[in-house]
């Protein structure tokens, strides 16, 4: 999603809060709301925690945004605080059962797609059907959380690639890769579940 | 030299997001056109990219903006007026 303050609007915020306009912060704050609760959802798997982790993510911008020395965009800063929040607390609720952020072993690059003939397009108007959103969200949710973070600011966020890397820490070229791998994953898992959106055409599942 | 349909399937993201080198590209382009099968995982994978990316499946909860300013809200006003002195 698109901020519609332009960077130059942002720096002079910014600038503004920390001169004492702390109330600025409110406004500086709303075009970014969404992005970060999608991301903490994504890592804590439930909207209470999410919500949770959302408006710490944002106090935590708050009470260090003199240290923000505008070298990054705003919008990418936040993300990386919103990720060290969500994972923190990952570690936290799951000690023993921890989900791992280490590389999985590498053989999702040779996840074969799922073949799906004469299937263009599923129309916008399905995402009315509530199942067809969460089948989506659900298999968002199940990727590998290093895989989950790649999509979820390029593809749900349409970060660039490079705000993409500089959020998580990693280079371009992991992100192409991990962004490649969780698309195929994705396409393996969805699409012959969504062959119930459009049952009358006929379906393909790949061997 | 055709190539094969699994080669073709390591360049998908990259063709969507049109980073492909020119070579790479052609010979890509050239199987989608004959590939009755690699062109139905492209067209899959473009729509579930799409989709993913519509607001209405990655919703706020209701009311999540109210309470996240009514927090901020304190806040703000704790750091305007220190709290009260207990005994
Ligand atoms: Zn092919």
């Amino acid at each position: 999603m698109a901020a519609t303050t332009s960077p130059r609007d942002e720096a002079q915020m910014i600038a503004s809060i920390i001169a004492g306009d702390s109330r600025l912060f409110h406004e500086l704050i709303r075009p970014y709301e969404r992005k970060v609760y999608v991301m903490a959802l994504s890592f804590l798997r439930n909207e209470a925690d999410a919500e949770d982790a959302a408006q710490e993510s944002f106090l935590k911008a708050f009470r260090n945004l003199a240290s923000f020395r505008g070298e990054a965009k705003f919008g990418t800063w936040l993300v990386s605080i919103t990720l060290n929040e969500a994972r923190s607390r990952i570690r936290r609720r799951d000690t023993i059962k921890m989900e791992s952020l280490d590389e999985p072993p590498d053989d999702y690059g040779h996840t074969s797609p799922a073949l799906l003939r004469d299937w263009k397009e599923i129309p916008s108007e399905a995402l009315e059907r509530k199942e067809i959103s969460l089948l989506l969200r659900q298999a968002v949710t199940a990727l590998p959380p290093i895989y989950r973070e790649v999509f979820l600011l390029r593809d749900v966020e349409g970060l660039s690639v490079n705000e993409a890397a500089e959020a998580i820490g990693i280079s371009i070229a992991s992100v192409k890769v991990r962004l490649h791998r969780a698309r195929m994953m994705l396409q393996k898992n969805l699409a012959p579940q969504l062959k119930g959106v459009a049952p009358k055409r006929r379906w393909f599942p790949w061997p | 030299m055709a190539i094969e349909c699994k080669h073709v399937w390591a360049h998908i993201s990259g063709y969507l997001d049109g980073n492909l080198a020119p070579d790479v590209l052609e010979e890509v382009q050239k199987h989608l056109e004959h590939c009755e099968i690699c062109s139905a995982i492209l067209d899959s994978t473009r729509n579930i990219l799409v989709l993913t990316a519509d607001d209405r499946v990655f919703e706020l909860p209701l009311g999540f903006s109210e309470r996240l300013h009514a927090r901020l809200e304190e806040e703000i006003e704790g750091m305007e007026a220190p709290p009260p002195a207990v005994d």
